[in-house]
């Protein structure tokens, strides 16, 4: 008898394989929680991979300083509802310890996330990275494998990438090689709210429409804070916005958007006609294959 | 709404682009940003309409090259379903991307280019959908403006491919007409066509039916970690987690434990989400035996009177996917369902000539892209199904020790002591002299 399969089951599904192969293989993994839609699915993901046992790894967060309250909140907060470990990572020190610099005139610290990250991978000796990224977020992730190996240098070889054939992944790494993991390869943003309303995950507020003070810069609603003071032309303007990713406050745009549940937005995503990261992420226009180059330099 | 994974396999100029895009600008799945970043790109090189197959330009390499050299994934759904594209290129120099396009898909669209009818690639596209198993092929004859919406080419092609995939493991085959520049039967069907009266491609996608292509007789479930909270709460639990790969699991069935062959029976079925009474492929499950025995990583889980074969030796068709070619005598690691083993090529028996499909029997190596048949023998037991039987249980990739890569992937025809009985379909005898075009008889 044939049986109804959705086609969330059956992407749930090859997310926990994924999940359980890395910590059947590997012995230093960790998970990436950014706040984000992506990362709250994942850890559901692992709940239902390893539960009723502990995870079989620690979370990281990596915190550029630029966050969102209502995002830090979360995260705690979730963090302790499943009783998990939590490690932060923070840009903030790496640009302290001189690790990084932050470029004049650009308050996004996007791009210095790949040190803090890489240098907290080293420190901890994880040999592989769950992260959150999807293949329909960019062209350049459209062609990057579910397990990505990057090398002692944390750089991606698009060139080199290993076949990856039925549900058999290759998790063969050498000594200061690390794997990145990305058990939500396959789902679409459209998939991850669908997932997110059917499982009745909370996330954070700012997704939900609120009122705030924003103005308009590069084509975006950007939110005043003080990492990012409006400049003298820039108008401030009280809008109902929510945001559709969650990143680093000065380059995260804000969509003037009245959905206050989730049904709003699975609606409101359906008739989108602007890719998630075309909307919101300032760092991603710049030239036709700025993501491909920061995959290249081991960015999420 | 469920889920179907297609490839596509086209040559290049045959027009696989340009249908992809029209499938996703179509079906909406494009967004405007997008859009506006081909247009601009379109205008930038100077043509006079937006060319579609931008869409699907991935890394730099390949938009300074103009070719498709990696498997793609793309996205799309309709109301009636969410759709997986793994786009391949179709040259013989990418057939290992091929090969893995395919390895996952439901379905495989085969383009012809109308004016050119069937060529070696067309066949060579089918050839590896059927080896890699997918149930359902789709024959795109494209480009059907360009010869006058012509009834007479199209069953000229269908015919010829129709006879020639007759030799094939291939159960279902859709013939379409489309025109992939003027969405001819691509969407909607098409004014131009009115002899034609079957289904438009995305009405054949969207309907054509899969539930059944899942293997729910022979129970396969190969535990992949086992779940030890180690709690007081939980004091005594050993859940075994895994993924089914094949076969419905009831609770309260009598079990057998591979390669122990232990027996005992299912206690229960779990998810996070609660107890199951019964479970099939593909779900992720935790299943808990009434018995405490020792079992692992690597072990599988099947009923008593329907087991894989516990061997050490197999005869399988294997791809080859490295610049350093498969020899006799070569050692890999072998990974098959959750156990890793270390293997030796014992025989290579022949190499496909995947274009005209002679096998060469005097071939010493499988270089890159080379498909052939091998005789394998393993450090320890696997739990193995033939290929037919069951995707999950029946393929296999192989590892280089030394650089660690994915070097082949395999398909078991089967499992134990090489015998001579075992047919792969479709291809023909041959010494492998270059002209020799002898057709084997009707298997
Ligand atoms: N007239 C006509 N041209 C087509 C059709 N499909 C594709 N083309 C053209 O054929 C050329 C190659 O198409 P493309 O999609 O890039 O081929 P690919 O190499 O298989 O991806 C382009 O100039 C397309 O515009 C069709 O149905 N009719």
């Amino acid at each position: 008898m044939p049986y109804e399969l959705t086609h969330l089951d059956a992407l749930e599904s090859e997310a926990i394989h994924i999940m359980r192969e890395v910590a059947a293989e590997f012995e230093r993994p960790v998970l990436l929680f950014s706040g984000g839609k992506d990362s709250i699915v994942l850890l559901r993901l692992a709940e239902k991979a390893f539960r009723p046992a502990r995870f079989p790894f620690p979370i990281m967060h990596i915190d550029t300083g630029h966050n969102f309250p209502e995002v830090l909140e979360f995260r705690d907060r979730r963090v302790a509802e499943l009783g998990e470990r939590l490690i932060v990572a923070s840009v903030q020190e790496s640009i302290d310890k001189g690790r990084v610099r932050e470029e004049p005139g650009n308050p996004s610290r996007n791009r210095l996330q790949t040190t803090t990250l890489l240098d907290a991978i080293l420190e901890h000796q994880f040999d592989s990275v769950f992260g959150g990224a999807r293949r329909d977020e960019e062209k350049a992730r459209a062609k990057e494998r579910v397990f990505s190996l990057r090398d002692e240098f944390g750089q991606w070889e698009p060139k080199a990438q290993r076949p990856e054939l039925w549900s058999l992944y290759n998790g063969k790494i050498r000594r200061g090689q690390h794997m990145r993991v990305f058990p939500i390869s396959n789902w679409t943003e459209m998939d991850v709210w669908q997932y997110i309303e059917r499982e009745n995950l909370e996330v954070p507020s700012i997704y939900f429409a609120h009122e705030r003070d924003v103005f308009r810069r590069d084509g975006m609603w950007l939110s005043t804070s003080e990492f990012l003071p409006n400049g003298p032309d820039e108008a401030v303007e009280r809008m109902v916005v929510r945001y559709r990713t969650v990143g680093d406050m000065t380059c995260t745009g804000a969509v003037s958007s009245p959905a206050a549940n989730f049904a709003d937005i699975i609606l409101e995503v359906a008739a989108a006609r602007i890719t998630e990261r075309g909307a919101t992420r300032a760092d991603d226009a710049f030239s036709e294959t700025s993501m491909e180059d920061r995959k290249r330099e081991g960015y999420f | 709404m469920d889920l179907l994974r297609f490839s596509t396999a086209g040559s290049v100029d045959d027009g696989k682009s340009t249908l992809i895009g029209r499938l996703l600008f179509d079906s909406k799945g494009i967004f405007e940003d997008q859009y506006a970043a081909i247009e601009k790109t379109s205008r930038r090189r100077g043509y006079t309409q937006v060319d579609l197959a931008l869409l699907t330009d991935g890394l730099r390499a390949e938009r300074e090259q103009g070719i498709t050299i990696d498997v793609a994934y793309r996205y799309f759904a309709t109301p009636r379903r969410k759709f997986i594209i793994a786009d391949t290129p179709g040259h013989v120099q990418y057939t290992r991307n091929m090969v893995t396009g395919s390895s996952t898909a439901d379905l495989a669209i085969v383009l012809v280019d109308a004016r050119k009818g069937v060529l070696e690639q067309s066949r060579r596209h089918a050839f590896i959908a059927s080896l890699l198993g997918i149930p359902h092929l789709v024959v795109a004859i494209n480009k059907m403006d360009l010869v006058a919406y012509s009834e007479e080419v199209y069953e000229r092609i269908q015919t010829e491919f129709a006879e020639w995939a007759a030799k094939l493991d291939v159960h279902d085959i859709q013939f379409i007409p489309i025109s992939a520049l003027h969405g001819d039967n691509v969407v909607t069907r098409s004014i131009s066509m009115p002899w034609y009266q079957g289904p438009s491609l995305l009405y054949h996608l969207e309907h054509v039916y899969i539930a059944s292509d899942r293997n729910l007789i022979d129970a396969r479930f190969p535990v992949q970690w086992v779940i030890r909270p180690q709690t007081d709460e939980h004091h005594d639990y050993r859940g075994y987690a895994g993924q089914i790969a094949a076969g419905v699991f009831r609770k309260g069935d009598e079990v057998t434990v591979l390669p122990s062959g232990r027996r005992t029976r299912i206690k229960r079925i779990e998810t996070f989400d609660g107890e199951v009474e019964t479970a099939g492929p593909p779900l992720s499950v935790s299943i808990l035996l009434e018995d405490e025995l020792d079992i692992s990583r690597g072990d599988m889980i099947c009923r008593p009177h329907n087991q894989p074969t516990v061997a050490t030796e197999l005869d399988a068709m294997v791809c080859w996917m490295a610049d350093a070619p498969l020899r006799e005598g070569g050692r890999y690691l072998l990974k098959h369902t959750t156990r890793t083993v270390k293997a030796v090529v014992e025989d290579l028996r022949y190499r496909i000539d995947v274009n005209s499909l002679h096998r060469e029997q005097d071939a010493t190596e499988l270089g890159l892209n080379a498909i052939g048949r091998v005789l394998l023998r393993t450090s320890g037991p696997l739990l193995l199904d033939e290929y037919d039987l069951s995707r999950t249980t029946g393929g296999f990739i192989l590892i280089d020790e030394t650089t660690l890569d994915t070097v082949g992937a395999g398909m078991v025809l089967q499992a134990g002591p090489p015998q001579q009985t075992v047919e792969d379909p479709g291809t023909t005898e041959s010494a492998g002299e270059a002209g020799d075009h002898t057709e084997r008889a009707a298997a």
